[in-house]
């Protein structure tokens, strides 16, 4: 439309200019992802580095020289550790609480269809769109005019609340791909419906479940902006490093962080193996 | 992953079904075969536990700091619901300067989101062939690094004196005092960073689904490899881009984090500004008011975005 004079002589023409264009535009488009994937990886690859950084003071800036002193002492901010501990262990009451309410919104969601589905679906909609400070700010207004002390409790409390749509949504996203006539055909077969529901429904939705529950476990162990509004005086490792980002982070911290991504890593590589696994 | 866009595909259309369906659900159990009404509950059992959870953990403290927003008093001598509108007037006229820069900084971190990230799905989608999934891997891998210590890197790498502006200094290819921390640069830049893969995510998606077919068709029909961008790909593309815009520009505008750790006493955003209003002045309404405003602002620029594609389409973007 562009070149109406065209058409009668070109067609060998742009075919010929379009493919020798592509192959010059292409590296430079191939250079521009490698460097965008360069400048995301950053921080991680300082992360890993300054964990081996032999500082003397507590300034952790610039390199000095390499070290494992870091990892032999993991430990020795008490401190430190109590948040690394309250994060963990909020993480997985978070994740197996949120899993348990998420999951039978997400199954319903994908199977039934009843009145009020479209509310549900809102409403998991409005709490993921919300930004996380309104939920944090919300959650300590409730907490204040109910006199609720705010600590540990409030933090799991919350978390459950940021975490149980995100099951949901991946438990759903799972029974997109749900053939019901499966379940009819055990049925047929004489299976009762919890039977059924056992054996084909259920081994279906199990991914499902299982990435909405690493989900859940990684939203928590880093959420920042909600724990700071309702944690009291309990500290996470992602207040804590916060709150030493003033001063300086001790390198205790990226050891951590690093360990936490190679945990990271493995749990996916694991998860990741078992679909296909499942899938073979 | 490709195939089953929306979940009530199989059963949407077919009344039949769907009632059968209920009729097996598990809360119904094994003698309620005939028992229709409680088994028409079972959706309603499964749904309520987590319901009941967000009703009391997300709707009732929304209404909650929304009556608070509208009480008077102080820290010491308690609050009264006296409907005192004037708080929201106050608090949005003292800290219209950190709200106005949060909208701002939230747009701008999310237009270099969309001019860097874009061309990166593009790759990704169209050109990355067999390692398509190496990138998308990529992509997702800060988040495996708490997004705290991430940010707290840039403060490493951008130190006045660190890796980069140290040398750069020494040599004198700057001035002494030229520092990157505490400007807007940096927190913009923070936020883009933080976020450009809830842009790049969404998009790809999008791209991923245009059939390459058309485009051929469109060079077949004469059009130059921009023409058949400029008229078929992008706009196939403007779903993920609406998503991107959404879920990059939200929590941008509402983080504090950045601004936080990467910021200075000029680069304050609104998210700061609540924080305090909480903690250090105790000033629970006009807190709450701010918040309100905050969210009100970005619910109703969300629910705009969300009536123009269908919540559906974006729940579905989101839960990739």
């Amino acid at each position: 439309m562009t070149t109406p004079a065209t058409p009668a002589t070109a067609p060998p023409v742009p075919v010929a200019g379009q493919r020798r264009r592509k192959a010059r535009r292409r590296p430079g488009l191939r250079l521009y992802t490698w460097l965008v994937m360069a400048w995301l990886l950053l921080p991680i690859a300082v992360m890993i580095l300054f964990g081996f950084n032999d500082i003397k003071g507590k300034v952790n800036f610039t390199w000095q020289g390499f070290t494992l002193t870091w990892y032999e002492h993991l430990f020795a901010i008490p401190n430190l550790t109590d948040a690394l501990v309250n994060s963990l262990t909020i993480a997985l009451v978070v994740a197996v609480a949120a899993t348990l309410l998420g999951t039978p919104i997400g199954l319903a969601l994908g199977r039934y269809r009843f009145r009020g589905r479209g509310s549900v679906d809102l409403l998991l909609f409005a709490a993921i769109a919300a930004p996380e400070i309104a939920l944090g700010a919300a959650l300590l207004s409730l907490f204040i005019v109910l006199g609720v002390p705010r600590g540990y409790g409030t933090v799991v409390v919350a978390h459950v609340a940021f975490c149980v749509p995100y099951v949901a949504i991946t438990v759903r996203a799972r029974m997109a791909g749900y053939d019901p006539t499966l379940e009819e055909a055990a049925r047929d077969l004489g299976a009762g419906p919890w039977t059924a529901f056992r054996l084909v429904t259920l081994p279906m939705l199990l991914p499902g479940v299982a990435s909405g529950a690493l989900l859940c476990f990684a939203l928590s162990v880093d959420d920042y902006v909600i724990t700071s509004f309702n944690a009291g005086r309990t500290v996470t490792f992602p207040l804590w490093v916060y709150s030493a980002s003033r001063t300086g982070v001790p390198p205790q911290v990226n050891v951590m962080g690093t360990l936490i991504f190679l945990g990271g890593l493995l749990i996916a590589g694991a998860n990741v193996l078992l679909a296909r696994h499942r899938a073979v | 992953m490709k195939d089953p866009d929306r979940p009530e595909g199989p059963q949407g259309s077919e009344g039949p079904r769907g009632v059968r369906g209920v009729k097996e659900a598990k809360g119904a159990g094994a003698p309620g075969r005939r028992r229709r009404p409680v088994a028409a509950l079972a959706p309603y059992l499964m749904v309520l536990p987590g319901w009941l959870w967000l009703a009391a953990f997300f709707i009732t403290p929304v209404l909650v700091m929304l009556s608070l927003s509208l009480q008077t008093g102080d820290f010491i001598d308690g609050f009264r619901q006296t409907f005192h509108f004037r708080t929201y007037a106050d608090a949005v006229g003292t800290y219209h300067v950190q709200l106005l820069r949060s909208l701002l900084y939230g747009a701008a971190a999310t237009v270099c989101c969309l001019l860097i990230g874009y061309p990166v799905a593009y790759w990704i989608a169209f050109r990355a062939g067999r390692h398509k999934s190496v990138f998308l891997f990529l992509l997702l891998l800060p988040f495996f690094v708490s997004f705290v210590i991430r940010t707290q890197s840039w403060n490493v790498v951008l130190a006045d004196n660190g890796v980069v502006l140290g040398p750069l200094k020494h040599l004198g290819l700057l001035p002494d005092d030229f520092h990157v921390l505490a400007t807007a640069y940096a927190v913009i830049g923070g936020l883009t960073y933080n976020f450009l893969p809830f842009m790049v995510l969404p998009v790809y998606v999008a791209l991923e689904r245009v059939d390459p077919k058309l485009i051929e068709a469109a060079t077949d029909l004469y059009a130059g490899r921009l023409a058949a961008f400029v008229r078929v790909v992008l706009p196939l593309s403007l779903p993920g881009v609406f998503a991107g815009v959404l879920l990059t520009f939200v929590p941008a505008s509402a983080d504090y984090v950045n601004a936080g750790i990467l910021g200075g006493p000029s680069t304050t955003m609104i998210g700061n500004i609540i924080q305090t209003e909480y903690f250090t002045n105790l000033d629970y309404p006009g807190a709450a008011a701010l918040s309100f405003a905050l969210m009100g602002t970005l619910l109703i620029a969300v629910f705009v975005y969300a009536r123009a594609l269908g919540t559906e389409d974006v729940l579905e973007v989101t839960a990739r």
